[in-house]
């Protein structure tokens, strides 16, 4: 199956369609640590943490034997005490920053995270320029002779 | 000889459509009306031979001519009638084709619409769609022809990718790439307005129904492409911020946007270099959507170079399209007359607000889709951006986005009253915080965001009921309080009211499915038959596992009964594992079990061959339908708000005059 998966993403993208790779069964019962507790912070970090020959799927997800070694790896730290931060370093350190699914927020990525804060502070600055220049352009009510024509015309009524 | 027919017919397209997008702009330079006249029948004739041209593929299709090479890559003798007929468009030539069907489809419907569009808008719009018509037609007959013969034809085909044999694939590629053409259509209307120079409330209004339809089926096709993706992938997740599905999300952001600011622009005549901009992007976006993502340059920067007469064609595209239009609004915006004036606090400032935030999501989407790819190929570092990071920026935006929904649909135009609206909205805004705190309390040690979500949900959902409900009592000296006026009123609010009412509450809908996900559980274990599993409030039992066959495929099936708690039976589940001896491939078929919205997702995973045992996943997943059903709620809103009267503002007018006696219409 591990040619698949990429068939069928040649596929889906020829199509513009959603990438349901099917199949993908990730977490295999014989892998379920005993400790709950323990499994959960397992499944936190793997739901992070890209599968490495995949499309856009985190090892979790992933039924590649990559991402399989992944979880194991990643099971077989935090058995040995590791903490959950100790883990992912552990696993940058191996595979590098690409592994993350969520980018670590550093000068090279200073523009991704402050993208909607930028997007927002822009809007309201463009708001409030616009703001001010209708408020220079709105009309000044009416001038002096224009309000003689008005009474002129009244009267005339 | 019908593929060779129908081959013509897409080059007889390509000449009409020249003829469509060239003939109104000459028409304007020489003052000469039955030129201008002559885009109605082009566009009608192109969309005829387009019809035709696709006709002939789907022929092909049907009966397994294996003598076309679209066919042989994509059909089997095999496989189901109904997957012979999707598999028209499941590929690239076909969906291309597709996707150009629509446009002429739009295209002809332009020119037959009966809506006071001025001629001299209509003329310059059907000049635009011609233009993007004549381009992809160039593109699909030069690089992407389907009606490319093999000889000698092969005794059978390569079968279509199993996971696209699938209902799915039937409705999903049509519904998106209705929403996604439709967009074409605000889009030829906004480059018409600019070449003109003139924007005003006619403009909104004609635009209008082309937006809403646009949005209805692109709603409709999102939703439909997640539910596809839910039940075939396996795991029971129903988003994924893959890249195809963000470049289906940023057009339908800035759609949304579009389809507010063109309300404000109707009504108050304000945010018009705005709206035109959205019009812009919106389809941009679309053309970005369906054409990076075919390219392949979104899965790795070197895929664009697989085929370089195809990548290149679709940069060329890119460029003159979105190049060519913002160049075209920088130079002609400046000249459109600003207008409407309002107060911070209005309807029209929480619409701008609506804007800003559906922009500045449309923008993270579209930032964080690109990222990594500009990243890579300008300093050769490889990041990932996944889930984590769209949910950490993408639900802080959307959580204010919800709150001011009721808000700006209270408030008045011009001048608003935060204190009025809010004593309006006291009873949803009650109501919601009794549940989120009631539903906390009752979950308590759960997740701590599912109650917000609940609670943000039920908010909207009452909010758009109150604002019908407070129309339709009315104000003032009018105000009532008997239940038979109040539901005569709110019959007779008009269509549109009804339709903003649905769509917000659907949207609220969907907030309640995605928040009760929270509490979605997982049960993961190997099964003998005998043996059961529990998920949340269900057990499922392993009956047993047998061997299924289908038409063109062999299945190893478990069959499974699900039983509450209690003991009591609820129903049976079957999952399995298919596979597809044409393309050698194995594909799990999940099993659903509906319960109210609520569903019960079974997973078969590894068969083992001794023991008669099986590794099974069992989710169960609370409300889980409302997220699909919000979503058709949502569409639904849309088309009510279609049938609104100002929608046909030419039909009074006809039965007017027809009402007059001959002789007096005649004195008119």
């Amino acid at each position: 199956m591990s040619a698949a998966p990429r068939l069928v993403l040649g596929l889906l993208i020829a199509l513009g369609a959603f990438a349901p790779s099917g199949g993908a069964w990730a977490v295999q019962p014989d892998e379920v640590l005993k400790d709950p507790a323990m499994e959960m912070r397992a499944r936190d970090i793997s739901a992070g943490l890209r599968c490495l020959v995949c499309q856009n799927q985190s090892i979790d997800d992933s039924d590649a034997p990559l991402a399989k070694d992944l979880r194991v790896i990643v099971r077989e730290r935090l058995q040995a005490g590791d903490s959950n931060d100790q883990v992912q370093s552990y696993i940058v350190g191996r595979y590098g920053e690409y592994v993350l699914l969520r980018p670590v927020f550093a000068l090279h990525t200073l523009l991704l995270w402050l993208t909607p804060l930028a997007a927002i502070g822009l809007g309201l600055f463009g708001l409030w320029r616009l703001s001010q220049r209708r408020a220079d352009a709105a009309p000044q009510g009416l001038t002096a002779a224009e309000q003689a024509e008005i009474a002129a015309l009244t009267r005339r009524e | 000889m019908l593929i060779e027919v129908g081959h013509f017919a897409l080059a007889l397209a390509l000449a009409l459509s020249l003829v469509q997008a060239v003939m109104p702009v000459w028409a304007a330079r020489s003052g000469d009306q039955a030129l201008r006249a002559v885009a109605t029948p082009a566009a009608l004739g192109t969309f005829a031979c387009i019809l035709f041209s696709f006709g002939a593929l789907t022929y092909a299709h049907a009966t397994s001519d294996f003598s076309v090479q679209n066919v042989v890559e994509n059909s089997h003798t095999m496989k189901p009638f109904l997957y012979k007929l999707s598999g028209v468009w499941g590929n690239h030539e076909g969906s291309m084709l597709l996707w150009v069907l629509i446009l002429a489809l739009f295209g002809a419907l332009v020119a037959v619409a009966r809506n006071s569009v001025p001629p001299t808008l209509r003329a310059n719009t059907l000049a635009v769609q011609g233009l993007i018509t004549f381009v992809f037609v160039l593109f699909i007959i030069t690089t992407s022809n389907p009606f490319a013969r093999v000889s000698p034809a092969p005794v059978e085909g390569n079968d279509l990718n199993p996971l696209l044999q699938d209902f799915g694939l039937a409705i999903h590629p049509p519904l998106l790439y209705v929403g996604y053409v439709g967009f074409s259509i605000t889009f030829a209307f906004a480059i018409a307005a600019l070449i003109d120079g003139r924007i005003d409330a006619v403009w909104a209004r004609a635009v209008r129904p082309w937006t809403l339809t646009a949005w209805s089926f692109l709603t409709l096709g999102i939703a439909m492409g997640s539910y596809w993706a839910y039940y075939e992938l396996g795991w029971g997740g129903w988003w994924f911020w893959d890249p195809v599905e963000n470049a289906s999300l940023m057009p339908w952001l800035a759609g949304t946007a579009l389809l507010h600011s063109t309300v404000v622009m109707e009504k108050r005549d304000a945010l018009k270099v705005w709206t035109v901009l959205l019009a812009i992007l919106t389809f941009s976006l679309s053309l970005l959507g369906t054409f990076i993502v075919r390219s392949g340059v979104l899965t790795s920067v070197h895929s664009f170079a697989t085929d370089p007469t195809r990548g290149i064609f679709i940069l060329a595209i890119l460029i003159l399209f979105i190049g060519g239009s913002l160049t075209l609004f920088a130079w002609r915006a400046p000249m459109l007359r600003q207008g409407g004036l309002f107060a911070p606090i209005s309807r029209e400032g929480a619409l701008v607000m609506n804007n800003l935030f559906l922009a500045a999501a449309c923008a993270t989407v579209f930032v964080g889709t690109l990222y990594p790819l500009l990243l890579e190929s300008l300093t050769a570092e490889k990041i990932s951006v996944g889930p984590p990071f769209f949910n950490y920026t993408f639900i802080p935006l959307a959580i204010p986005l919800l709150l001011i929904v009721p808000f700006g649909q209270t408030l008045a135009w011009k001048r608003g009253d935060v204190h009025a609206a809010t004593q309006r909205l006291f009873a949803a805004l009650a109501v919601a915080l009794v549940v989120g705190l009631a539903v906390l309390a009752y979950t308590w040690g759960g997740p701590m965001m599912a109650p917000v979500g609940i609670g943000l949900g039920a908010y909207l959902v009452i909010g758009s009921a109150l604002e019908i409900v407070s129309r339709a009592r009315g104000y003032g000296a009018s105000r009532t309080r008997s239940a038979g006026v109040v539901w005569r009123r709110a019959l007779g609010l008009p269509r549109s009211a009804w339709g903003t009412a649905f769509a917000h509450a659907g949207v609220g809908i969907v907030v309640l499915g995605i928040a009760a996900q929270g509490w979605a559980t997982e049960g993961l274990k190997t099964l003998k038959p005998g043996e059961s599993l529990a998920s949340g409030p269900y057990v499922a039992t392993l009956d047993r596992v047998g061997p299924r066959m289908g038409e063109n495929y062999s299945e190893t099936t478990a069959f499974l009964t699900i039983r509450n708690t209690a003991g009591d039976m609820i129903g049976t589940v079957e999952t399995g594992k298919r596979f597809y001896p044409s393309r050698k491939m194995t594909v799990t078929e999940s099993g659903l079990l509906t319960i109210g919205v609520s569903q019960v997702y079974a997973s078969l995973g590894e068969v083992m061959p001794e023991g008669g045992s099986i590794g099974l996943r069992l989710y169960y997943k609370p409300l889980v339908l409302l997220i699909w059903l919000g979503a058709v709620v949502m569409a639904l809103g849309g088309a009510v708000s279609l049938t609104d009267r100002r929608m046909r503002v030419g039909a009074p007018a006809r039965a007017r005059a027809k009402a007059l006696p001959a002789g007096m219409a005649a004195a008119e």
